[in-house]
């Protein structure tokens, strides 16, 4: 049942992908892998958009129409779960699945048959998730930040669910981050020195380390909650000694951390896409590196901008401010190499590139409206208000979901052999550019005017962005209808690409011909 | 100086805009930034705001000024041979120390505006704020005032069966009152999960912890009515818990504060009273409707698997000491509060018996009713 | 250095088994614990048979992992990485308990004194009349409407009770076995095979008998202390963090165990590669010390 992959050179196919739906359930091979994670995470974010639309159907005027609070609550809660744990996580481990070993030069992740564990997690860690939507009281309903009590005394019997759920959804997380830095750290191929590593891989690197740093925190978190719903415990409950805000400091000790382990692996796609579209070396590469470096060791002690309404002391209030603001440096330093990456060069805009700059434009905005978020004083007038919800679908919808779509337009000819339809990726480039500036650019206005989020209904001032807001998320969503097809077009055939796919590539994948045979680099390439 | 500056260049701004707006439908665009506010403190939250965001725009220019020129000058086709320098230690030095510098003139106001914010001592009227699921109460500490506020917006307007009011979704039954010039301080607590109290025009936003109790002042000079709302996820109707604060003259506010005395006193006489079932009933569904049906609903059904359902449960038809103890000492652990504090024996009377006659739940139960004297009698200390 | 090959191998059934059963694993806890009490729920069978699965999954899978050592499909290289994938593991681990000790650190600095009147927080007190702050708690801010009430705590008794306190034999029973542990390995790594499995022996006995002082611990606090989950937040604490510690003992004398047997009874390990003990007895000296800084903070300071 297994076999030792021959180092020879003479037929590198006879260990080819087994026919089957058995493939795809015991496979060790890390583009299987790599594959199912990213038709997963599409999966999910066809779903959390579908309930992202129920969101702005019900927000398309004011008066309640086509859903009840409480099952507005149902949406907003899984909307957000699913988004963040279905479909960006999995699918920037998808993407560092298929990439990372090739881009080391290694024949597969360090440690495969676990590798397939972490991704067959997720399909049952969501069906139970989802699964509560059908329970008596309903799915969860208290937000993706989940706080307590609202979370524990005041939950629904699902939320039982919901917590064993995350439990394995980060238990799949810690094994699959695992298995990433052990492959980067043990499995690189000679000369393929720590700083001549391609940015991507750098990313996820780092990004392991957070995840594996952050997730059990979360799953000590919930254990509480678990405890303090069934066994009298009391946490989070002042009448016995505990806080409903130490939830919050858990939490959000996870959650920041959490909201870059979903900008870092962009940035890495980013840097790649730019210096291949410029034909120029990427600008700064050892500053890009530290700069993720001092994002991520920031990350942890930013998380209590969360909470500056909390009633923290006055101290903690200052310090939080202080260190948040300071991320901006780093994450300057990266936008900052990145224009001067294309600046003189010999730039051509192919969809991955149009999605890159996009992502870079558009995640800054965000990345401005997060500074104005960590001014405490003016985060007492933006918190819990639409101005957040702009900030961070800024940089996780043009930001994180831009980088993916990127990724995927830059590496597909690899993965399938076949090159997209440039005139439709530019078609699904522009619908998206505009359908997400309509539908989150306004929120920034309906927020300071002071509209709270996470509400079913609002006053009547709110009424015409909102619209505005509706309608620029319906174009958004159909045209991710238009990314499904191109996609699969692709798949199904199309112009052969080269091995080097793209004039100014550079890196071990585009060493390999395209598609990437099952086995790559079973003997390990020399880098100089 | 600075700041001033900005403030003026905004509003130039902001006119040019407005007029442009002004002609269509859409809301007039001071409409679509942070309010002002009324108070010292807001203005000056207001204030760092544009100057924070106006420092975010000019970054924004110099970048993606130099972003687009790089995208129109070189393109493949004006320059197919790209440079190929790829670093240069002082120009990184140099973004790395000037942002961090920016950074530190941004922080200095903004740690002044948040020091006075933090002024933590007592006020001339305080006021205890307590959030429930879904209403506010006030408490005033020196007058012993104590009221709840609810949302008065006509569930026919919210389902679209009516026209929407102008005060939609903001308008309460009692609003806060205030008077001008004062030093108010709020002491913010929950009674049962995380709510937040939001005022933006005088730019308090305090979270309702349940146990634990956050401070927040104001003084406000002009007199008004200002509407806010909860902002902390506290449930279902988390999108329908106005607040709003009625800001008065001194000597209307004595006059209100009179007032609210009296009309304990009323209420006092009205306990008295021998009541009928019928003008119980009656009374009680005023009551049933303002403080109950958000979770069991119009119809006493609830909703399956949360809010139990009132008609026919057992308690309301066949056991009046248990019904009147669930009313008044809430269950543990669940979102039925006690209501002990939050109605009159009058009212806690009447919504019970209005509970047990409704629905025909006097027909398949015993049909007793609860008279305030019961609730008198409940209250009494127990030997 | 010649090239070694790395061993991929090819396909595998363990890891969908091992899904599957987390995914009735997670079904039936969570039914189980949402069905107390109520006698006809089937959640529990569901939960056992979870447990079946991923048991039986998990010695089928480490069972080819040994034979393909055995074997020597394994390059140096893979070894390393087994290494490397280990010690972070271990690293999640202290994460994990990170959560608890934040927990502990923020309600003795902070949420119990605030109750209490003191600190910036300290109005708090208002809604909590009468509630002073000390730590142990041993009335909660509701008086214990809620709550029970402990009428004793676990905390250092003073030198005069010190010999009948149980978590100072606990110390010493846990840290002892950490240094026979480390015989053992040393003993291995000489090549004494009889020496390794006495000592690995020891170390598993103290295993067994730390757990036993726990469980002796427990009873004690349940039903001599009043001393429980539901006591407030000292119980909350201390439960939450011994229970872990003690169920973190329990696996890692069970991995100490399945090497100690591997060892007897087939004879594995050579005194140069044997990382199946190494990570078994890392794994080891990671619960001691959490057990270090627990007999610090939960019970001494
Ligand atoms: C990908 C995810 C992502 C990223 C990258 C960020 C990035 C940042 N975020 Fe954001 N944030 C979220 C996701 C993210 N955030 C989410 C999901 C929430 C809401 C959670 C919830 O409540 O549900 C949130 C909420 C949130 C809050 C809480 C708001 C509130 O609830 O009241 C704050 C407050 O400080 C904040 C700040 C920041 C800052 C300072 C950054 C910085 O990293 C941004 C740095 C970047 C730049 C500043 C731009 C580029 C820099 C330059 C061009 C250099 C020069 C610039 C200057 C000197 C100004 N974020
Ligand atoms: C990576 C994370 C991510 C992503 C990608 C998105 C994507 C989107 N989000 Fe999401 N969002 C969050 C993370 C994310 N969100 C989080 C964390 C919250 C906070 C939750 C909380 O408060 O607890 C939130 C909250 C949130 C709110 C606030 C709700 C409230 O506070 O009341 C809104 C409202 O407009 C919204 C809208 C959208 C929209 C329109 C999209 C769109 O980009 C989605 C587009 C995708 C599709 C539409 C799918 C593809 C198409 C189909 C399935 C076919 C069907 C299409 C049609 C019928 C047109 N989101
Ligand atoms: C915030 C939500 C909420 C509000 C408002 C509320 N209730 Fe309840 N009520 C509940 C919940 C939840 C329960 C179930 C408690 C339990 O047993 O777990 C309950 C239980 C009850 C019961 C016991 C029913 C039974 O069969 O167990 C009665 C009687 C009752 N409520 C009456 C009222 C009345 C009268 C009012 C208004 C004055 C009211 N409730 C307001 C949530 C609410
Ligand atoms: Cu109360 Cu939201
Ligand atoms: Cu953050």
């Amino acid at each position: 049942m297994s076999a030792v992959i021959e180092s020879h050179n003479h037929d590198d196919h006879h260990h080819g992908p087994a026919k089957g739906l058995t493939r795809w359930l015991y496979t060790t091979n890390h583009k299987d892998i790599g594959t199912l994670y990213l038709w997963f995470s599409f999966a999910m974010f066809l779903i959390g958009g579908a309930m992202a639309m129920v969101i702005r159907a019900e927000l398309f005027q004011p008066g309640m129409q086509i859903v009840e609070p409480e099952f507005y609550n149902q949406m907003l809660t899984l909307h957000g779960l699913i988004m963040v744990f279905g479909a960006v996580m999995p699918a920037f481990v998808g993407l560092a699945n298929w990439l990372v070993p090739m881009m080391v030069g290694a024949p597969d992740m360090a440690l495969p048959r676990m590798n397939n564990l972490s991704f067959w997690i997720l399909p049952f860690a969501f069906f139970v998730l989802l699964s509560s939507l059908f329970m008596e009281g309903g799915a969860p309903n208290f937000g993706w930040t989940f706080y307590a009590p609202l979370s524990t005394t005041y939950a629904p019997p699902s939320v039982t669910f919901f917590i064993f759920s995350v439990h394995i959804m980060g238990a799949s997380s810690i094994m699959g981050s695992i298995n990433v830095i052990v492959t980067i750290m043990n499995m690189r191929a000679p000369g393929m020195t720590l700083m001549k590593m391609p940015l991507f891989v750098w990313s996820w690197l780092i990004t392991a380390y957070l995840l594996i740093a952050v997730m059990p925190v979360l799953a000590g978190a919930v254990t509480m909650m678990l405890m303090d719903i069934h066994f009298g415990t009391s946490f989070f409950n002042a009448a016995g000694g505990g806080d409903p805000v130490l939830f919050q400091h858990i939490f959000w000790f996870f959650g920041h951390p959490e909201v870059y382990i979903m900008i870092l692996p962009a940035f890495g796609i980013a840097s790649h896409i730019i210096e291949t579209f410029s034909r120029k070396q990427l600008f700064g590469y050892a500053s890009m590196v530290w700069a993720m470096a001092s994002i991520a060791i920031l990350s942890f002690v930013v998380w209590a901008h969360h909470m500056f309404t909390v009633g923290l002391p006055l101290a903690a209030e200052l310090f939080f401010m202080w260190a948040t603001m300071l991320i901006a440096v780093p994450t300057g330093v990266k936008v900052f190499n990145w224009v001067t990456t294309m600046f003189k060069g010999s730039i051509t805009y192919e969809t991955p590139m149009l999605f890159a700059i996009a992502f870079v434009v558009l995640f800054t905005i965000g990345g401005f409206s997060g500074l104005m978020l960590a001014i405490t004083p003016a985060d007492f007038q933006y918190h819990d208000t639409y101005f957040v919800v702009a900030h961070f679908h800024y940089v996780l919808v043009p930001g994180s979901i831009f980088s993916i779509m990127a990724a995927v337009y830059y590496w597909i000819p690899k993965w399938t052999g076949n090159m997209y339809d440039e005139r439709l990726g530019k078609l699904h480039f522009w619908l998206s550019f505009i359908g997400v500036n309509v539908t989150f650019f306004p929120q920034h206005w309906i927020g300071l005017a002071g509209m709270p989020r996470r509400i079913p209904d609002y006053a009547l001032q709110f009424a015409d962005w909102n619209m505005i807001s509706s309608v620029g998320a319906f174009l958004f969503g159909a045209s991710q209808i238009l990314f499904l097809f191109i996609v699969v077009k692709t798949v199904m055939g199309g112009k052969k690409a080269t091995p080097e796919v793209w004039e100014g590539s550079r890196g071990l994948e585009w060493t390999v011909e395209s598609p990437a045979p099952y086995h790559t680099f079973t003997t390990p390439p020399k880098v100089n | 100086m600075f700041k001033k500056a900005t403030r003026s260049a905004n509003h130039k701004l902001l006119a040019g805009l407005t007029i442009l707006f002004s002609s269509n439908t859409f809301a007039a665009w001071n409409d679509l930034n942070m309010t002002e506010g009324v108070t010292a403190i807001s203005k000056e939250v207001f204030d760092l705001h544009m100057l924070i965001f106006w420092i975010c725009v000019a970054i924004g220019l110099v970048v993606f000024g130099i972003m687009f020129y790089s995208m129109f000058a070189f393109t493949k086709k004006k320059n197919p041979n790209p440079a190929t320098f790829h670093e240069n230690t002082k120009v990184e030095l140099a973004w790395t120390v000037v942002p961090f510098l920016i950074l530190v003139f941004m922080a200095i106001p903004a740690s002044n505006t948040l020091t006075k914010i933090y002024d933590d001592t007592e006020g001339d009227i305080n006021i205890q704020v307590v959030g429930y699921q879904w209403k506010w109460q006030y408490k005033y500490l020196e007058d012993g005032i104590d009221f709840f506020s609810n949302l008065t917006t006509d569930w026919d307007e919210i389902y679209n069966k009516t026209p929407k009011g102008e005060f939609y979704l903001e308008e309460v039954d009692e609003a806060v009152v205030i008077p001008v010039g004062k030093k108010i301080r709020f002491l913010i607590t929950a009674n049962d999960v995380i709510h937040s109290w939001w005022m933006p025009d005088f730019a308090i936003k305090q979270d309702a912890i349940p146990g634990f109790i956050n401070t927040a002042w104001t003084i406000v000079d002009e007199p008004g009515i200002y509407r806010g709302k909860c902002t902390e996820l506290c449930g279902k109707n988390h999108g329908f818990m106005p607040v709003v604060v009625k800001v008065v003259t001194q000597d209307e506010y004595d006059a209100w504060v009179q007032d609210k005395k009296d009309a304990a006193f009323r209420m006092a006489e009205l306990t008295e009273k021998d009541w009928s079932t019928a003008e119980l009933t009656e009374r009680g569904e005023g009551v049933y409707l303002k403080n109950c049906v958000a979770c069991h609903q119009v119809n006493g059904q609830g909703i399956a698997g949360i809010f139990p359902n009132l008609a026919g449960s057992d308690i309301v038809l066949n056991n009046k000491a248990k019904n009147i103890e669930i009313l008044m000492e809430g269950v543990q652990g669940a979102a039925m509060q006690s209501f002990a504090n939050q109605l009159s024996e009058v009212d806690m009377a009447s919504v019970i018996t209005y509970t047990r006659q409704a629905w025909g739940n006097a027909e398949n139960g015993d049909g007793e009713i609860v008279v305030p004297k019961d609730i008198v009698e409940y209250k009494k200390p127990k030997v | 250095m010649s090239y070694q090959k790395y061993y991929v191998p090819e396909q595998s059934k363990f890891p969908i088994y091992a899904a599957t059963a987390l995914f009735l694993l997670v079904m039936g806890a969570a039914g189980t614990i949402n069905d107390l009490g109520k006698p006809d729920s089937i959640s529990v069978y569901i939960l056992y048979s979870g447990f079946a699965v991923f048991a039986a999954t998990l010695y089928f899978w480490f069972r080819t992992v040994i034979r393909e050592h055995i074997a020597g499909l394994d390059s140096v290289q893979l070894q390393k990485s087994f290494v490397f994938g280990m010690g972070w593991f271990i690293f999640s681990e202290v994460m994990f308990f990170a959560a608890f000790f934040g927990a502990l650190f923020y309600v003795r600095n902070f949420s119990v004194p605030w109750l209490g009147g003191d600190g910036e927080k300290g109005l708090a007190n208002m809604l909590w009349e009468g509630f002073e702050a000390s730590w142990p708690v041993m009335s909660t801010p509701d008086a214990g409407s809620a709550y029970v009430l402990a009428d004793k705590n676990m905390s250092w008794p003073g030198w005069g009770n010190a010999l009948k306190w149980l978590p100072l034999w606990n110390t010493i029973v846990l840290l002892s076995s950490s240094v026979t542990v480390h015989f053992a390995h040393l003993a291995l790594k000489n090549d004494n095979k009889k020496s390794f499995n006495t000592w690995l022996g020891v170390t598993v006995t103290l295993a067994l008998i730390f757990v036993g002082l726990q469980a002796a611990e427990y009873y004690e606090a349940y039903a001599h202390y009043g001393l429980t989950l539901n006591s407030g937040i000292y119980g909350s604490t201390f439960f939450m963090l011994t229970g872990f510690h003690g169920f973190h003992v329990m696996m890692g004398g069970f991995m100490l165990a399945v090497m100690l047997a591997r060892s007897v009874l087939y004879n594995h390990f050579d005194p140069h590669s044997h990382f199946g003990f190494e990570a078994a007895s890392w794994y080891w000296h990671f619960v001691d010390v959490v057990w270090v800084m627990l007999f610090l903070f939960v019970y001494i300071l």
